[in-house]
């Protein structure tokens, strides 16, 4: 029988270790997006903040992650900030980290806007019948910003899951990385190696990436009755 | 009716509140008794809404004070959340939490703020809802009921609170005209029930029928304070009558 190129996938542990590779990506996304989604609503807080310094440190901050390319910032904190602190990081941990502070800027614009979109009368009338401070945000804005900046929340999240790509650049062996060893092993005695690795790779960040826009719509839908 | 005599609850003496460089209101004096309703002319733009809110903590305010059961509620000591459980107010525009409930926006000041029991808010919403003709709108969203019954909703969710007093914002003044009269029907209801109550409005019918008195407001002062039916027929200053002009064909 001649040899189908897809049956590069299914030789010894190839699944296997392309699956270990998967639950890298998805697992430092996961983190990630958690610990950027809480950072991020203390963030946008903020940035509603009346003071000024307090407003330009947040947006500085923010800017501060736009401007400077994420391989950067891995860089600075896998290479730099260890280097400077004479430590030892991870790059798993390093690729935390940076995502998450990454996340948490990011998330911080989207929960701003939330709020800031809230109608005024809102805080007013929750005021009137006597709210405090962080009743007013805990009953009355939180939950209607959160449906508000749901669409944004969820582009960040797969923008995070896809940028997720660039932690093999410190060493982390994602699946991106699992599947170019895979190819490199494969490719002589199986030249179309690389169309079905690459493929399966497809199918897996599709299969991490369609569910959270799903339960985007889903949630909108129920907030929408 | 005549409830002079009784005990003062609110009070504001000499009230001063500027935007900017601009003066509102310009030494404001009012004696509001138990059970009296005060209802509030003037036209556009003459701070008769921003007095309200001065009373609520919504406003800051730059000379004067005001004192509500005895306590001046001017300076940073005041405290707003235990003042504001005290005094309802209901705004134009209603506001009610359009992601909860109408029983979810009623029963959210009294179980989170006052911490009562949730079984006798309940029984006290449930008689609310039905004084004001709503009671099968409990678990209606906002977004499915007209401005009518979201307005009278907002007032049942002040009135939830158990206030001293309520303050009315052109409350039926975002509202087609066919639903006015339903909101002022319970406001009506309440002033006889001796709800102490400040309405700021522009139906002039409805100000005759439910004040006590009538506080005519022109540029942030005071021009006239009377009993309604003298006003509406003998008004005294000049401003007063051109005011009334306005809404007479």
């Amino acid at each position: 029988m001649q040899n189908l190129g897809i049956n590069v996938l299914f030789e010894g542990t190839t699944l296997q270790r392309l699956f270990e590779g998967l639950m890298m990506t998805a697992g430092i996304a996961f983190i990630s997006i958690i610990i950027g989604s809480f950072l991020g609503i203390g963030m946008g807080l903020l940035r509603t903040s009346k003071s000024g310094i307090v407003q330009f440190i947040c947006r500085f901050y923010l800017e501060v992650f736009r401007i400077i390319p994420i391989l950067v910032w891995l860089f600075i904190v896998y290479f730099g900030v260890t280097n400077a602190l004479d430590i030892h990081l991870d790059g798993e941990i390093v690729a935390v980290i940076v995502f998450s502070l990454w996340g948490a800027a990011e998330m911080g614009d989207i929960v701003r806007g939330a709020l800031e979109s809230l109608p005024k009368h809102q805080i007013e009338s929750g005021k009137a019948i006597g709210l405090s401070f962080w009743g007013l945000y805990r009953y009355v804005l939180i939950p209607q910003a959160v449906r508000r900046m749901l669409p944004g929340a969820i582009n960040l999240s797969t923008r995070m899951v896809k940028t997720t790509s660039l932690v093999v650049m410190i060493g982390v062996i994602d699946v991106i990385k699992v599947g170019q060893q895979i190819i490199e092993r494969s490719v002589i005695k199986v030249p179309t190696a690389s169309f079905w690795v690459y493929g399966l790779i497809f199918i897996l960040y599709f299969i991490i990436c369609y569910p959270l826009s799903k339960l985007s719509k889903k949630l909108e839908a129920k907030w929408e009755n | 009716m005549n409830k002079e005599n009784h005990q003062v609850l609110l009070e504001i003496k000499d009230l001063h509140k500027e935007y900017d460089t601009r003066t509102v209101l310009d030494g404001i004096h009012l004696r509001v008794h138990k059970g009296e309703v005060i209802v509030v002319l003037g036209p556009s733009g003459c701070g008769k809404s921003t007095l309200l809110r001065c009373l609520n903590g919504l406003e800051s305010i730059q000379g004067g004070d005001i004192q509500f059961d005895g306590e001046s509620l001017i300076g940073p000591n005041v405290d707003w959340q235990k003042t504001r459980q005290k005094i309802g107010m209901v705004f134009q525009n209603y506001e009610l939490f359009p992601h909860m409930t109408v029983i979810e926006n009623i029963l959210l000041g009294p179980i989170k703020v006052q911490k009562r029991e949730k079984k006798e808010v309940m029984d006290q919403a449930t008689q609310l809802l039905e004084k004001v003709g709503l009671s099968d709108r409990k678990d209606s969203y906002p977004r499915q009921l007209s401005g009518g019954q979201k307005q009278r909703i907002a007032i049942v969710r002040a009135l939830c609170m158990n206030p001293e007093i309520m303050l009315f914002d052109e409350v039926t003044a975002a509202l087609d005209p066919e639903m006015v009269r339903e909101v002022l029907d319970v406001i009506l209801g309440l002033a006889k029930q001796g709800m102490t109550m400040m309405i700021v409005t522009h139906e002039m019918g409805f100000a005759q029928a439910v004040a006590d008195r009538i506080l005519f407001i022109d540029e942030g002062k005071v021009c006239e304070m009377s009993e309604p039916k003298e006003f509406f027929t003998n008004p005294k200053t000049e401003r007063a009558q051109q005011f009334l002009n306005i809404f007479q064909f």
